[in-house]
């Protein structure tokens, strides 16, 4: 019955009421919406790091070439020669190296050529069908399949470079042999081919261009390109069973045959048997080699703490919006007091306790805490869902709006609730100490 | 039902209040009238245990209020006596049937809805039961907070200048309500009063 009186009540000075809830639900929606990105962003930014070390790429900026190749979100830093990587990925400090070569993209999704590893290194099984082999085959992830309705068997035409109006490399279909399974990782949105691929589908496309000199008239050297090969086997012997294996089948099959000699890739996923490659790497690459090594675990923890500024100062902002609806509770109770008094003094004529009137007092700011913060809490994850259409878009990463993060949004009930009962204070405490006879012998 | 043995009451250090004893059995009307500053409505408030005299005794049906604690009381208060005020004050949030259903639930736990929709019906404010108080004129105002100050039967009735800012039909429909009510549900009636049509009315009278 009081908290039917309190409800009543609150809803009896709409404007009040609606201006209090407006600036509560304001500021639990912000510190919601802080605490469902801060929770989900850095699990999804260190889900993809879980196994990577160490990134082998072009010199630049450090950032740029993690997030270019773990995240596939940058541009790359530039290529770096293949032959060159190779000594690196062979060094007994590695447990596995990936290669990554970019180059095209289908209606902006990359196609990366790498190795089945990286579907191995994300968790990705395949959903249908099998993994890339042969040249020009792929496997699509499986957020570009349901988006683009792609199915195994289909074949399309890839644009160079990044953007999806980038010239059409006409002369070379992919072939779609599989579909990854969602990871809820990067791989999801990407198109995976093996390296050489990338490599044929530009010494094709770009004739005549420096990178694709010797490449122009590959078949004439088919016999050369084998003594690449065995040159490059000479570095270690993983690189040389797979290669050899693509190799042979390759002429079994009579395609085309490329020459690994003056190639290029982008960036290569390290990592590492022990822990010796994280101290010594970065120094002796970038003493030895025109490469760089950076730690994606080290920029990432660098990108957050540049981050945070700007996150805390928004936390800052939603809890000076908290204080502010405080206020306006308190004033809300406090000024309605002067004209309550008689209520409060007929309340008790008619039966009522101090501590009903108090506890009226104080459910009424509850009430207005309590709708504040479930309003909050839906329109923070309504924010995040619309954040989260945007960056998937843009950034490949998207959030799960649904999320409870269960502690942290228990403290901020239980800081609403604090805030609550601290500006019902002063007024039920007044309600609770009114002298009846006084307020009604002087009405 | 009520009577009062040698009250006096003081504000401070200035005027001293010597009250004389008054007595009213159940469904017996009695009204003490008093010019302004004779202390009517501090005499009203302590019958009403909303004030505790200095000394004398105030013993309804047979409870000497003295010897109440303040939580008792308010619990005393809501279920034994009722209160009509010179001017009616209503929980403005709340419909006329939620206030009148309010002071039984306050005084005995209970919603007695429907009995206070019969009691609001004797006064004549069927029409207007889900309506806000503010919506209804003085005198229908008036009458409402007698159907609260009714709702739970109490030993006695205090009514404060109930009619005295009531045009004379409406003073003369009030006063007949209160003492027609207050014998039908066997309260003591004490009104406080300057309103010289009601010393037509109340043939008990007590002067201060």
């Amino acid at each position: 019955m009081i908290t039917k009186i309190a409800w009543k009540n609150i809803w009896f000075k709409p404007l009040n009421t609606a201006l209090s809830i407006i600036l509560l639900t304001a500021s639990v929606a912000i510190i919601t919406l802080l605490i469902l990105l801060d929770e989900q962003f850095e699990k999804k930014f260190n889900s993809n790091i879980d196994g990577i070390d160490m990134v082998l790429g072009a010199q630049g900026s450090p950032l740029q070439l993690i997030l270019s190749s773990v995240y596939q979100v940058d541009a790359p830093t530039g290529n770096i020669d293949y032959a060159e990587a190779k000594t690196w990925m062979h060094s007994p400090m590695v447990k596995s190296a990936i290669p990554l070569a970019f180059g095209d993209n289908y209606l902006g999704y990359r196609i990366v050529g790498t190795t089945p590893e990286y579907l191995t290194k994300y968790g990705a099984a395949l959903n249908e069908g099998k993994v890339f082999d042969k040249n020009f085959e792929v496997v699509v992830g499986s957020a570009i399949a349901q988006k683009l309705g792609v199915k195994v068997g289909d074949k399309f035409f890839g644009s160079h470079g990044d953007a999806a109006e980038g010239e059409l490399h006409e002369d070379h279909a992919y072939h779609v042999t599989g579909i990854a399974a969602p990871t809820g990782k990067v791989v999801d949105n990407l198109i995976l081919c093996n390296v050489p691929s990338v490599w044929a589908m530009h010494d094709h496309g770009e004739e005549g261009h420096g990178e694709s000199a010797e490449g122009g008239d590959y078949h004439e050297h088919e016999g050369h390109n084998h003594e690449a090969v065995a040159n490059g086997e000479a570095h270690g012997h993983e690189g040389h069973d797979h290669d050899a294996h693509a190799e042979s089948e390759e002429h079994h099959d009579h395609e085309e045959v490329i020459s690994e000699e003056g190639k290029e890739i982008t960036a290569v996923l390290i990592q590492f048997r022990g822990k010796m490659g994280f101290i010594t790497w970065p120094r002796l690459v970038a003493q030895n080699t025109k490469m760089q090594a950076a730690s994606p675990a080290r920029e990432i923890n660098r990108l957050f703490t540049l981050f945070g500024i700007g996150l805390d100062a928004l936390q800052y902002l939603a809890y000076g919006i908290m204080l502010i609806s405080g206020i306006s509770i308190f004033i809300a109770l406090y000024n309605t007091l002067k004209e309550r008094k008689y209520e409060f003094a007929l309340l008790r004529v008619n039966g009522a306790s101090r501590l009903q009137l108090l506890l009226l007092v104080l459910i009424e700011s509850l009430l207005l805490c309590i709708t504040g913060f479930v309003f909050g809490t839906i329109v923070g994850r309504v924010a995040l869902s619309l954040i989260s259409g945007s960056s998937e878009s843009e950034f490949k990463i998207s959030f799960n709006p649904l999320e409870f993060v269960w502690e942290k949004e228990g403290y901020l009930l239980g800081l609403t609730i604090f805030v609550g009962i601290l500006a019902a204070v002063i007024p039920a405490v007044k309600a609770y100490s009114l002298n009846i006879s006084k307020t009604l012998a002087n009405a | 039902m009520i009577s009062t043995q040698n009250i006096r009451f003081a504000y401070g250090k200035g005027a001293q209040f010597n009250f004389p004893d008054i007595t009213a059995q159940a469904g017996q009307s009695l009204l003490i009238t008093g010019g302004s500053g004779r202390g009517k409505t501090t005499l009203l408030h302590i019958l009403g245990g909303l004030l505790r005299p200095q000394s004398g005794q105030v013993l309804i049906d047979g409870t000497d209020l003295a010897s109440l604690s303040e939580n008792k009381l308010d619990r005393f208060r809501g279920s034994n006596i009722g209160l009509v005020l010179q001017q009616a004050y209503f929980v403005s949030s709340l419909n006329v049937l939620e206030n009148v259903v309010l002071a039984s639930w306050l005084a005995t736990g209970k919603q007695a809805t429907d009995k206070a929709k019969q009691l609001l019906q004797e006064l004549d404010l069927t029409d207007h039961l889900h309506k806000l108080p503010s919506q209804l004129s003085i005198g229908q105002q008036q009458r409402v907070s007698i159907a609260r100050a009714l709702i739970n039967q109490p030993k006695l009735l205090l009514a404060d200048e109930p009619t005295s800012s009531l045009d004379d039909e409406n003073a003369f429909r009030v006063a007949d309500m209160l003492s027609h009510l207050a014998k039908q549900y066997g309260s003591a009636l004490v009104i406080v009063t300057h309103d010289q049509r009601l010393k037509d009315r109340f043939p008990n009278q007590t002067s201060l």
